[in-house]
């Protein structure tokens, strides 16, 4: 009787996935509540670009069960390495706080870690991260989205283009083929066979069956190895899918005003709604302006990497965003925008216009628009204005972000899932 | 293959299976012949770290319940070994027939060879011959055991939600380790078996009533003081008792608890033997691969890496090292046999006095295997620790007195501590000295049907206060009804009360 081995090198990963999804279950309150921290120390653009996924800290999550108290009662030792003492030596105890040593013997099975980090996907993360968020006005456009076609596998056909040909499948057709054939004059041959044993044959009658027998023999090699009939062809199949296209219009003040922890949290907020339309939409396409007394469509990295200063005037960033709606996106688009300013403006005239542009153009095409202003405490003119607006309105909203723990916050507000009455 | 052949085979470092075939058929012979174990057909696997990590979060089953608590041990030790502040074992093996052992892929050929000898002869001749593993396991069919018992908690995830399910075997495992049975042999298990008695428990929960709880009220005239408790007698087996008594629970609730009680009657054993378990693995992976050498199987090359294996496994800090943290069972246990052998072939006038059974009589192969079907750790120690070992492990003993502010040497490595020595080492490996004595006291079966559970203290150790409510809590979860524990049988005695409302 020898040894059994099995490599199990090759065997399918994972064999611990499911008591990994019920740990996340379990802890899952406990990610959430580390979400302000998660944001605020990792750029929100490493957490939607990394494929290693994110790593969280959990605190916590015991085993709790019946035990000894530390350091109670009268306990004996034994120790291994004795160097210098005798039978009667003293040695004081750490005192309280002066760190514990010994406490726990290695036989002891409650030694525990209650802190670990845990790194979940990507996926995993957006999951906890939206959890409790939704999409304002999702269904508006969804209704009326263009349809897209998609292929899919659905069986096969007899017909079909040669880089189609199911191969195993049409070997199948033709092994069964030879073999039903095979038999079939297998029994035939043996048949004459059988009679050529007889004796009494006539020599014409012997002539006969012996040419028959070669014919059919002849007939048994020349079965094909592969027919027409034999061939399988993959087949596809387009079934529509209803396409719900984003683009997300990013506005940002680059004026002289504007910081650098400005613009970082700012970049942040435009992150964190790009990672949220990301799981709703399939495709997004995100347009950058960047302005202070001109506004420019930039890409992503002159978007948030290059300096400029001046004076701010805000109104030509949403003069420029309505031309873009109206060369590029048109109503199949589900459009949303964010601005993100400090609220200074040139003179109060600017903001008014820029709340006039707002209602009676742009929120009318758009599906939720949101504005952040950074820092101030001050009402800016800008804030009085749109302020004012989202009272009379349904789909723009405003924030004020002061820092960047307050990013989440204010995002969880904007799209808190609506309570239904 | 001749023997020059398998010494070139093994003296490379890259092996296949045919390496460990070659190999089993010397060690199987040498283990046999020379050793004499006697052990279970092996399965040998071999494995990748991720499925290293795998088993070590199932505590080594090969198959499980699925549960949080191990999806957590994956996530921690995957990030220990990560950021490389745990090395994996070589080797990690399993209680069953056949006997499995999961080996890492990356070990060399004197790896391979070693962990063969280790686990897949050594370990696997102590399942089969030690006596608590004979009476309290069955390698037959745990296997097959745990394998109902993922396919029973699935169903009832999907029939009473996972939530539910949770509920339950979270408070279960908070008290497995009162969920053992310490005295009664536990039936054999087989899948057919379970399912089979399932059937019947369903049944019979159709039909019988539990006398215990009978609410038809008694006449007056027969209503009597209450002066017997029940239990007759305290039950240490809480969660038995609890699957039993318990009037409200399900018969899938009840089911779970078998289910966290079977498995922990499973590892009961395994927790008593660590010492003797690795020492007689240790001693067997050393003594094959000398004699190997001797045959003339194995390159002088071969054997320095071998020995510089052999003394990382049994590498023993001294207790003011920064590595320390107890002693290596493998150390010990090693040390203990190996200082048998040598008594039993050249005894000293102080083996003589200490175990005049064996020094001298050149049995000493006779010797191991008696010791290994017939001890646990605190036996093993308390009988074999010799004092030649505990001079050579310089061994001394501590006394922690909860009332000095000191901590007083009591014994070393003399002819007046020995003994002590010897007897102190052997209670901290007892059971009883680990966790904490806890037992189902009484029930109140005319009141409100109250448990109450008694502790007990030794040498005046207290419980750590901060589990204490969280598990009393739990168990009151599974009982239905208020749960109080008291200490030393004293019902004035509080130390917790379940302060769910019913």
């Amino acid at each position: 009787m020898g040894i059994n081995i099995v490599d199990k090198r090759n065997n399918p990963k994972g064999k611990s996935s499911p008591n990994r999804q019920k740990l996340l279950k379990r802890i899952g309150h406990k990610i959430k509540k580390a979400m302000p921290d998660i944001i605020k120390n990792n750029g929100v653009k490493d957490l939607t670009s990394s494929k290693k996924g994110v790593k969280i800290p959990v605190k916590g999550i015991n085993e709790p069960q019946f035990s000894y108290e530390g350091g109670s009662g009268d306990n004996k030792r034994v120790h291994p390495g004795n160097k210098e003492y005798t039978p009667g030596d003293k040695i004081r105890k750490p005192r309280e706080g002066e760190g514990k040593g010994g406490q726990k013997g290695s036989n002891d099975p409650t030694i525990t870690e209650d802190d670990f980090t845990i790194s979940i996907s990507r996926e995993e993360f957006l999951e906890f991260f939206f959890d409790d968020l939704e999409l304002p006005d999702m269904i508006k456009k969804h209704l009326n989205s263009v349809v897209d076609f998609k292929q899919r596998r659905a069986g096969f056909t007899n017909a079909g283009t040669p880089n189609r040909l199911n191969v195993v499948k049409s070997y199948k057709n033709s092994m069964s083929r030879k073999m039903a054939g095979d038999i079939f004059y297998d029994k035939k041959i043996k048949e004459v066979e059988d009679k050529l044993k007889d004796n009494t044959l006539t020599q014409n009658e012997v002539d006969d069956l012996n040419k028959e027998l070669k014919k059919l023999i002849n007939m048994k090699n020349s079965i094909n190895f592969m027919e027409e009939l034999d061939l399988r062809y993959n087949n596809y199949e387009q079934y529509p899918v209803p396409v719900t296209s984003a683009v997300m219009f990013s506005i940002m003040d680059v004026s002289a005003s504007m910081g650098e922890k400005e613009k970082d949290i700012s970049k942040r907020f435009f992150m964190l709604l790009y990672m949220f339309l990301t799981k709703q939409y399939e495709r997004i396409e995100i347009v950058f302006i960047r302005h202070h007394t001109a506004a420019k469509e930039v890409d992503e990295d002159e978007f948030f990497n290059s300096r400029e200063s001046g004076g701010t005037i805000v109104l030509p960033a949403l003069e420029l965003m309505d031309k873009i709606i109206n060369d590029r996106y048109s109503s199949e688009w589900n459009i949303y925008a964010t601005q993100a300013s400090d609220g200074d403006v040139w003179d109060n005239s600017d903001a008014i216009g820029c709340a006039e542009i707002l209602r009676d153009k742009l929120l009318s095409k758009i599906q939720y628009m949101i504005y952040i202003e950074v820092v101030r405490d001050r009402h800016s003119d800008l804030w009085e204005q749109y302020s004012n607006l989202e009272g009379n309105v349904t789909n723009f909203k405003v924030g004020k972000i002061k820092n960047n723990t307050e990013i989440w916050d204010v995002f969880k507000d904007f799209f808190k899932k609506k309570v239904k009455s | 293959m001749t023997k020059e052949k398998l010494k070139e085979m093994f003296s490379k470092s890259d092996w296949n299976s045919d390496t460990i075939l070659e190999a089993d058929i010397v060690i199987s012979r040498i283990a046999k012949e020379y050793l004499g174990l006697n052990t279970y057909p092996n399965q040998f696997e071999i494995v990748t770290s991720e499925q290293m990590l795998d088993a070590y979060s199932l505590v080594g089953l090969p198959i499980s319940y699925n549960h949080w608590k191990f999806g957590k041990d994956f996530v921690i030790n995957k990030s220990k070994y990560k950021r490389g502040q745990m090395g994996l074992a070589y080797e990690l093996v399993i209680n069953s027939n056949p006997c499995i052992s999961y080996n890492m892929e990356d070990n060399t050929t004197c790896l391979m060879l070693l962990v063969l000898a280790h686990a897949a002869y050594g370990h696997n001749h102590f399942f089969k011959n030690n006596y608590l593993f004979k009476q309290w396991t069955h390698a037959d069919g745990i296997v097959d055991y745990m394998l109902f018992a993922r396919e029973y908690v699935e169903k009832c995830e999907e029939k009473y939600g996972y939530e539910e399910v949770e509920r339950i075997l979270d408070a279960c495992h908070m008290i497995e380790r009162y969920g053992v049975d310490k005295y009664t042999k536990p039936q054999r298990m087989s899948l057919d078996k379970e399912r089979d008695r399932l059937k019947k428990v369903f049944e019979d929960d159709r039909i019988l009533v539990n006398d215990l709880w009978r609410t038809i009220p008694k006449n007056e005239s027969e209503k009597e003081e209450r002066v017997e408790r029940f239990p007759k007698q305290p039950e240490e087996n809480i969660l038995y008792f609890i699957e039993k008594n318990s009037p409200n629970l399900k018969v899938w609730q009840r089911e779970l608890i078998r289910i966290v009680r079977k498995t922990a009657q499973y590892f009961y054993p395994q927790g008593q033997t660590k010492v003797i378990n690795e020492g007689c693995a240790t001693f067997s992976h050393y003594e094959i691969i000398n004699k190997m050498y001797d045959e003339g199987y194995l390159t002088d090359g071969f054997m320095l890496e071998f020995f510089h294996n052999h003394s990382n496994v049994i590498f023993q800090p001294g207790f003011d090292s920064k590595f320390y943290s107890g002693l290596n069972p493998y150390t010990l246990g090693f040390n203990i046999f190996t200082d048998l052998k040598r008594m039993s072939l050249d005894p000293t006038e102080e083996d003589k006095e200490w175990f005049p059974d064996i020094a001298g009589k050149g049995n000493w192969a006779e010797t191991f295997r008696y010791i290994v079907e017939n001890f646990k750790d605190e036996t093993f120690v308390l009988q074999y620790l010799s004092p030649k070992v505990i001079r050579d492990m310089r061994l001394f003993e501590v006394s922690d007195e909860e009332e000095k502010r000191f901590y007083s040497i009591t014994s070393i490595h003399n002819k007046q501590g020995y003994k002590n020595v010897r007897k102190s080492l052997s209670e901290t490996y007892n059971r009883e000295t680990y966790i904490p004595d806890i037992q189902v006291f009484d029930i109140d079966i005319n009141g409100d049907r109250t448990l109450t559970l008694n502790y007990t203290s030794i040498d005046g150790k207290r419980l750590n206060p901060k589990d204490v409510d969280v598990v009393i809590d739990n168990i009151s979860l599974l009982w239905g009804f208020p749960v109080t524990l008291i200490e030393s049988g004293d019902e004035k005695q509080v130390l917790s009360m379940s302060d769910k409302l019913f």
